[in-house]
């Protein structure tokens, strides 16, 4: 007998997560299984929904008057602007205080950790105080055993960015590390639980130590930013502490994986699935699946220890993720989705599949799904692959996340509507 | 005249670099300048077999026993250079026993250690060998590291005096009627290391004799003095795998072919190669089908080899030479031997000699022959001491066993540390300052990236063939970013963000290749990283554009009740200046 439910989520990342979210705001019965760490766990937290344009024109003040000119294909333009918008209400309910930006169209810019600014809607409130707009000069602390956030040199680069405030930089040693190879989650809970750290003459909280070695590096700045290791359970507390003891805003400026402010967030999403209800399968993944009558998915196959175990839903939502993920893969011939076998164009000749200059416009960066107004896959013809079948997030095609700044924001808005259209179909 | 130098000599590949060793050590006054880095040219594009002379056994004997000779003598020399894996000539069913027999006679003939071995026992040492390969055998033959081969013969010529300048590109030669007197070349930032968007300046140097090691571009330093040197470049692909498959060197045994040897190379395997004609040295086509010929060919030694990931390609073209009116059609048989050109004897063209072919694994026996011959005309007398005397890092190879746990680094990492560094371990990792790994998947820590930019300034392909940083799985993924910052505040911060897009836009290059499955995934993660969490791409900094930070949300103002959290409740400021 399969296990059965109303809706079937597969991939746990952002898409994965808020499609079985607004599933479940439906009633019915609904489950998420996933495989491998989602790209959360290498992303900023940041919900970036769109920074340029398809044409690269940036950065980009408001989002939304460029979102109503995307192409056909792009997943927004599938959505609607108007989804966008919901999908946006739907995460700041859902992320309450922890997160900002909700109360403006703008995007913000946020200095990043080799010193540019990037164009984002939604930031972590850790990151908050750190918006480029807001004229108050800055002090980065860098610490030398955290070789990728270079504090001196993101200051001055910054300033090449032409910031309207002064940047200064400062490297100091992390008080309580020891060893040079010791991990993020290592400086995060010295400061979650305040633990003792020996200073030479005795010993002292790890947060009163820190304060002390960025107090004596303060000449005025009214804040300042270190690389997102600021706690990781009790991250906020953390920085309020740091905040009072220095009398100075503090904040996290995003970095590269593995990253605190990414898996923060990986936690508050796991931890709503489970308030509403959803059942969470982890560490399995889905590897095929058995056609019904019509164009519809019986059943899908779950690989357990190598065993194939059906899981049986009446709708079904796929947010495998992108290259990335592994929604989508290839071989020395073929791009494809693995588990469906659903439509993925592409160009036949592999060389056509990026262009030379690293940053140039690569035809993988968009490589996935083509869906209909309903994110249903569609294949080579324009056809449904699956009635019951929805797509959501990076395994979708028609963007370049990473040159558009629009990773987050759109595996969020396809996300929820999908999840939206999937519990609406099982609810009547 | 008062000259610049004794000799100038041309090139900082193998040739060059080992005869600007020889030359110092012998006690001239030498100046040896490269348009790239040490290794720009075909030295840095080679795939890394040190040949036992196996390969050569059959066909050109001579070779063969110089190559036997110089394994033994590397050993003693370059020990931190060179890892002796050992080799196996496979035979398949469908392979010939008559050249088996012919091949396994040579090795003898040429005194080259040579045992068979049964299919089963060639398994045995390489379990991912085809089930059916018949026999093999077995030969001395290692893998060499040519980047560290060249800085260490360039470092040690430094130490006996000479003039080392990279970035600087011939670009004249000084010929006053019969006679070559210098060159002119042009500093890309300088003379002296290279810093970036430091303005360059033009230098004429002068020197009593001058010796063209330009290997593939000989032709066109020739040509800047009306000689004709008929170098006739020939490419050959190479195909890195992300794994180790093999920890011995794989030759097919048969006669000279395309896709027939796999080198185990430091983390990875490289399978190569080919060999077909071109016209220009610096630019000629990169196919797909030659990656894919890699595979499949080898893929018959080494079945797995078809499943496995490579994480880039890449391309070498070698200088092939013929005396006039040899006229051979294939490149293959061209022969594999040098060729010292005197422009005097050849030409009545005085002060220059030309040096092309050869191989790396002889380049230090090239060095010395060609050494003698300068000597000679400059009436110098001095013997060679560079087959006794060991490299900088090869040095007291015993004494660094006992010195492995001194630097306080993980282990794994202290032991890649000291495989590359050698005897100059100490002397590089001896840092009382926090000592992080820089580049994750070779191990590389600040020590050594400080070290290898002390050596060779801001330009982070140099620090990256002196330490391997980010040669490896990810493809600098990770450490681009973390190697720029290393060059701060030595550097200025424009410096340093010039050094990325180089090294990001040289590491993309050879990856291109090796675009399908999991690298192509991974090189989504690092565009996705670069682009998206960095924003590389669309810096202000970088682009130029004129941002209007006031059209940008500020962040929520004390104002405005709501959910954002900005303001501080708990007793905090009350929120920074600015535009509340
Ligand atoms: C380095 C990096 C930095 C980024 N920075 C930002 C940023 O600053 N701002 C921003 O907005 N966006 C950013 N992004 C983009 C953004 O993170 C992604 O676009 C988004 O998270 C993708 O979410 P997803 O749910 O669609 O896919 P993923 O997060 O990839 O999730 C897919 C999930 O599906 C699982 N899965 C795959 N196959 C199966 C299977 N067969 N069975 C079961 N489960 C399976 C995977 O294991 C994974 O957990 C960044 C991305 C990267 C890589
Ligand atoms: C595909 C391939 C695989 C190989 N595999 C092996 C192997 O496994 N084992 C082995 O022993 N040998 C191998 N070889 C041979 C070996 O790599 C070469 O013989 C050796 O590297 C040649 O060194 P070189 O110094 O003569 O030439 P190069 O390394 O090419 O040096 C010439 C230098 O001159 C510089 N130059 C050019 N023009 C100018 C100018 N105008 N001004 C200043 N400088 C200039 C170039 O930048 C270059 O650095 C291989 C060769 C190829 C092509």
């Amino acid at each position: 007998m399969a296990i059965t439910d109303d809706v079937l989520v597969i991939g746990g990342g952002l898409a994965g997560t808020v499609a079985a979210l607004s599933a479940a705001e439906h009633g019915g019965d609904v489950r998420l299984v996933t495989y491998k760490q989602s790209t959360l766990r290498h992303a900023t937290g940041l919900i970036d929904v769109l920074g340029y344009t398809p044409e690269g024109e940036g950065p980009l003040a408001d989002p939304f008057d460029a979102i109503d000119a995307l192409p056909t294909g792009h997943p927004y333009e599938r959505v609607g602007t108007d989804a966008v918008r919901d999908a946006l209400l739907f995460f700041d309910a859902l992320t309450g205080d922890t997160y900002g930006g909700a109360h403006t169209d703008s995007n913000a810019l946020v200095p990043t950790s080799n010193g540019t600014v990037k164009p984002t809607a939604r930031y972590p409130v850790g990151t908050a105080p750190g918006l480029a707009a807001d004229p108050a000069d800055t002090l980065f602390v860098g610490f030398e055993t955290l070789p990728e956030f270079d504090g001196p040199l993101a200051a001055k680069h910054l300033e090449a960015a032409g910031v309207p405030f002064e940047t200064r930089g400062v490297t100091l040693q992390f008080p309580g590390i020891k060893r040079a190879d010791a991990k993020v989650t290592r400086y995060a809970h010295l400061l979650d639980w305040d633990e003792a750290v020996d200073i030479g003459r005795g010993e002292t909280g790890a947060r009163a130590a820190l304060a002390a070695g960025v107090s004596d590096a303060l000449e005025g700045e009214t804040r300042v930013g270190f690389p997102p290791i600021l706690g990781d359970d009790n991250h906020d507390v953390v920085r309020r502490d740091l905040e009072e003891r220095l009398g100075v805003a503090v904040f996290e400026v995003p970095a590269g994986p593995p990253s605190l402010p990414g898996m923060r967030l990986e936690d508050q999403l796991y931890h709503a699935l489970e308030e509403a209800g959803v059942n969470v399968t982890t560490g399995v993944p889905v590897v095929d699946y058995q056609a019904g009558d019509g164009d519809r998915i019986e059943h899908v196959l779950v690989d357990r220890k190598g065993q194939q175990v059906p899981y049986a839903a009446s709708e079904y939502v796929l947010a495998t993720g992108g290259l990335v993920g592994k929604g989508v893969d290839s071989d020395r011939t073929h791009v494809f989705e693995p588990i469906f076998d659903c439509h993925v164009a592409h160009a036949e000749d592999r060389y056509e599949w990026f262009v030379d200059d690293a940053f140039g416009d690569h035809p993988f960066a968009s490589y996935g799904l083509e869906v209909d107004n309903e994110l249903r896959p569609q294949d080579a013809n324009g056809d449904l692959e699956f009635e019951n079948l929805r797509a959501a997030g990076a395994v979708l095609s028609g963007y370049d996340f990473a040159a558009e700044k629009s990773g987050s924001g759109v595996s969020l808005s396809t996300g929820y509507v999908a999840g939206d259209r999937a519990g609406a179909e099982v609810s009547g | 005249m008062a000259t610049d130098t004794e000799v100038l000599v041309l090139g900082g590949g193998s040739t060059g670099c080992g005869i600007a060793r020889d030359l110092a050590m012998r006690g001239l006054e030498v100046t040896l300048v490269e348009r790239g880095n040490l290794t720009h040219g075909t030295t840095g594009r080679m795939h890394g077999l040190l040949h036992s002379g196996g390969r050569y056994a059959v066909s050109d004997q001579a070779s063969a026993r110089e190559c036997i000779q110089e394994v033994d003598v590397l050993q003693d020399i370059a020990g931190h250079c060179i890892e002796m894996t050992g080799g196996l000539f496979v035979q398949r069913p469908e392979d010939s026993d008559e050249y088996f027999q012919k091949k396994l006679t040579g090795c003898r003939e040429c005194d080259i250690p040579a045992r068979v071995l049964s299919g089963a026992e060639a398994r045995r040492i390489e379990p991912y060998l085809a089930k059916d390969v018949k026999r093999a055998i077995q030969v001395p033959d290692g893998a060499v590291d040519p980047f560290r081969l060249c800085v260490a013969n360039a470092h040690d010529a430094e130490r006996h005096g000479a003039r080392i300048e990279t970035h600087a590109e011939v670009v004249d030669l000084l010929r006053e009627g019969d006679d070559i007197y210098g060159v002119t070349v042009r500093h890309d930032s300088g003379p002296g290391k290279r810093t970036h968007k430091t303005p360059g300046t033009t230098e004429d140097i002068t020197a009593d004799y001058v010796v063209n090691a330009t290997g593939a571009w000989a032709g066109q330093i020739g040509a800047m003095a009306d000689l004709e040197v008929a170098v006739r470049p020939s490419k050959g692909v190479m195909t890195i795998m992300n794994v180790r498959q093999v920890d011995t060197v794989i030759n097919r045994c048969r006669p000279k072919g395309d896709a027939d040897i796999i080198v185990p190379h430091e983390t990875t395997a490289i399978l190569g190669t080919t060999d077909e004609e071109v016209e220009d040295p610096d630019d000629y086509p990169e196919e797909q089908w030659e990656v894919d010929l890699m595979i499949a060919t080898l893929a018959e030694l080494v079945p797995i080899l078809k499943e496995a990931r490579t994480i880039r390609s890449f391309w070498g073209v070698r200088p092939l030479y013929e005396p006039p009116g040899t006229g051979t059609e294939d490149p293959t048989d061209i022969t594999r031997d040098f060729f010292l050109l005197d422009h005097a004897e050849r030409d009545g063209v005085g002060g220059m000699t030309s040096i092309v072919g050869g191989k790396l694994t002889t380049s230090r026996l090239m060095a010395e022959k060609i050494s003698d011959h300068i000597c000679d005309k400059l009436g110098h007398s001095a013997s060679c001491d560079t087959a006794d005397v060991p490299l900088p890092g090869s040095e007291n190879l015993e004494a660094l066993e006992d010195a492995m746990d001194e630097f306080g680094l993980r282990s794994p990492v202290a032991r890649r540390s000291t495989q590359r560094l050698g005897s100059r371990s100490r002397e590089v990792l001896q840092t009382t300052d926090p000592n992080p790994v820089i580049c994750n998947c070779e191990s590389v820590t600040r020590a050594e990236v400080q070290d290898a930019i002390a050596q060779s300034g801001s330009d982070l392909n140099a620090v990256r063939i002196r330490t391997r940083a980010s040669m490896g799985n990810c493809q600098g993924g990770f450490c681009c970013q973390l190697l720029a910052n290393e060059l701060h505040p030595e550097y200025d911060e424009e410096t340093a963000r010039a050094a990325y897009d180089e090294l990001f836009q040289e590491r993309w290059k050879g990856e291109r290749h090796a675009l399908w499955g999991e690298q192509l995934s991974q090189a989504m993660l690092k565009y996705a990283l670069h682009a998206t969490t960095y924003n590389a791409d669309g810096d202000p900094a970088r682009t130029g554009t004129d941002v209007n930070f006031e059209a940008f949300d500020g962040g929520q103002t004390d104002t405005e009740a709501g959910p954002s959290g900005v303001v501080a409740t708990d007793g905090g400021p009350r929120n920074r200046g600015g535009d509340q």
